[in-house]
């Protein structure tokens, strides 16, 4: 029986890939944004000690306005440009896709009412969320990922409607990996509180120019986090329409929701691994530990 | 083109087009008969287009957000296989485009000269819009004028948004060019959130979702239709709370039209098609500058020169 063995929260800031100068991007940085690179670091370290087949993540940048989607192509090479920070991130990727269980999850959505779509056009390009968050959980990518598209119901609807289709949606994943032989490291790639600066320094990696980009999206990451570091995840999901609005948060995605849920909606205590800006938006770096099962179902 | 003196051919901008940006009138308008209308229409606004003479596309994607500032697209020649996000299973879009990297570094130019932030992308890879691709592919398939492609600022207002357009306008005029405005987008824009066109043995049955949508669009179109650009543009906010979707930007094209083009209704309008287009209000319509029109309304709004910054409202 496949399991989940461990949750993320793994936001997918260019800027974060740029400053760490991989062989795969072309920019080259100074440095910049570091507590929140060392602390994907640390959960890098926290996973090398796990054993995991699989990661699979849902990415705001797939946006599918029509379903939910997934990834359906074995394998994937091409370069990734950022059409918001071209200048940061042109990144050459190379990846695998766990087709089996990306179908799985979609025949278990589609049981449970949702609409989906399987992708399997071999020219299609893998979002640069997908391919952020993926190579900062696992810069090796030596670990096959099943991506899961932001069906975007919150636009559409509201975000109670997005919350109850992502509680479907986790559900059906959750189902699909226990019905594998998988162990899976979940991923939810998005920032906490979204409102961007509209400038950049003339050196993007100035650090003296960084900073959350008002108090009151501050006060309301710093919410979340605490939430979350005191195992009330049911309550970061309750409180989600509220935050999502007056954070202009990236949760409006529907990651934040599908990770909770996923996972069981833990009661132990999130590992903070970071907390940081990058130009403006609030991204912590949050990781649990599921392999005690110990959790409810979604 | 025609080898015209060129003192017979005044530069500006000589005519205008909105287009729908969804890939189906491209790829697969044999699906169903509004599709295929609009197909069809595209090719109208082509010819009617190519009679001005223009020597530049300027292309405004409302399906191209931008954070930082306003970006125009610099490759000379961006070169892709395209695969739209949502309909993938349509098939890939080859591409190869003719940019006017000369003209993309002037509107930066003249955008900075006006208070904007803006800067050009020229990278090998960039992810040109599925709406600038399906209306290059289709209003310019032989790249017979060269072009340029403008981004949506998703934080602009209305006034930062017309200042745009305006710093458009004076570097055609700087550059003495003449140049085809192209907008890119749909008029509702509420697609239906379930698939219509499972079965590609089958022909696609589409209506606009709504008929308040319909409606929305038919008085939209009656604007347009009589040249009332700056009218339209006016009726902005009030559209986008009727009948838009917040998706990334919103329906503030028409400010950025208006102010490219000249904030008055002196056009000739024509509505080549109004079709629905998975359930949004798809429409290919042309305005001609014209000494006739319906003349000044009553405009409410304040006109802006210079954009002066963010005002720090919510900070």
């Amino acid at each position: 029986m496949g399991s989940i063995v461990y949750g993320a929260l793994a936001p997918h800031p260019p800027h974060l890939v740029y400053a760490e100068n991989p062989p795969q991007n072309e920019p080259r940085a100074e440095c910049g944004w570091e507590e929140l690179r060392w602390g994907y670091e640390r959960l890098r370290r926290d996973l090398s000690s796990i054993e995991y087949d699989t990661i699979v993540l849902l990415s705001p940048h797939w946006q599918t306005y029509v379903g939910t989607h997934f990834l359906g192509v074995p394998h994937f090479r091409s370069l990734s440009v950022d059409p918001i920070f071209p200048n940061l991130f042109r990144y050459r990727y190379e990846l695998d896709v766990d087709v089996p269980l990306a179908e799985r999850m979609c025949e278990e959505a589609a049981k449970a009412g949702l609409v989906t779509k399987m992708m399997r056009n071999p020219d299609f390009r893998v979002d640069y969320g997908t391919i952020v968050s993926g190579h900062l959980v696992n810069p090796a990518w030596d670990k096959p990922i099943v991506s899961i598209s932001s069906q975007r119901s919150a636009a559409f609807y509201s975000v109670e409607v997005m919350q109850e289709q992502m509680m479907a949606l986790a559900r059906a994943t959750r189902a699909a990996i226990e019905a594998s032989d998988r162990r899976v490291v979940v991923l939810a790639s998005e920032s906490l509180s979204h409102r961007h600066f509209v400038h950049e320094g003339a050196i993007p990696e100035d650090m003296s120019l960084e900073h959350v980009t008002n108090h009151h999206q501050y006060l309301w990451d710093m919410r979340l986090i605490d939430m979350m570091r005191r195992g009330r995840t049911r309550e970061v999901v309750d409180i989600m329409p509220e935050f999502t609005e007056q954070a202009v948060s990236e949760s409006d995605s529907g990651a934040l929701t599908w990770l909770m849920a996923v996972m069981g909606f833990p009661t132990r205590p999130a590992e903070l691994y970071a907390y940081g800006t990058v130009i403006g938006t609030g991204n912590a770096v949050v990781g649990w530990d599921l392999r005690a099962p110990t959790e409810a179902s979604p | 083109m025609s080898a015209e003196p060129e003192e017979e051919r005044p530069p500006g901008v000589v005519a205008g087009v909105l287009v729908p940006g969804l890939p189906h009138p491209l790829l697969c308008p044999e699906r169903n008969p509004g599709w295929q209308r609009l197909r069809t229409a595209f090719e109208a606004a082509r010819q009617d287009l190519l009679a001005a003479e223009p020597d530049l596309l300027m292309v405004y994607s409302t399906m191209w957000p931008s954070i930082i500032g306003h970006q125009v697209q610099a490759d000379p020649q961006p070169t892709w296989v395209h695969v739209d996000e949502l309909f993938h299973d349509l098939g890939s879009i080859p591409y190869q485009f003719r940019i006017d990297d000369d003209f993309a570094r002037a509107t930066v130019a003249a955008a900075r000269a006006r208070g904007l932030e803006s800067r050009t992308v020229a990278y090998h890879g960039f992810p040109i819009d599925t709406g600038s691709v399906v209306a290059l592919k289709l209003l310019n398939p032989d790249n017979a004028v060269p072009a340029v492609i403008l981004s949506s600022n998703v934080y602009s207002d209305r006034a930062e948004t017309l200042v745009f357009g305006k710093a458009c306008r004076d570097a055609i005029l700087a550059q003495g060019r003449r140049v085809a405005t192209v907008v890119v987008g749909t008029l509702s824009n509420r697609l239906f959130t379930d698939w219509i066109d499972a079965d590609p043995s089958k022909p696609v049955e589409d209506h606009v979702h709504s008929l308040k949508d319909d409606e929305w669009n038919r008085k939209i179109l009656e604007f347009l239709g009589e040249g009332r650009l700056e009218d339209t543009a006016q009726l902005s906010r009030e559209i986008h709370r009727q009948i838009r979707i917040p998706k990334v930007v919103s329906f503030k094209s028409m400010w950025w039209w208006s102010g490219v083009m000249g904030q008055h209704n002196h056009y000739r309008g024509q509505v080549y098609a109004y079709e629905a287009l998975y359930g949004t209000g798809a429409a290919v319509v042309g305005l001609t500058p014209t000494e006739a029109g319906v003349g000044e309304k009553e405009f409410d709004e304040d006109d802006v020169e210079r954009y002066r910054g963010d005002r720090n409202v919510i900070a």
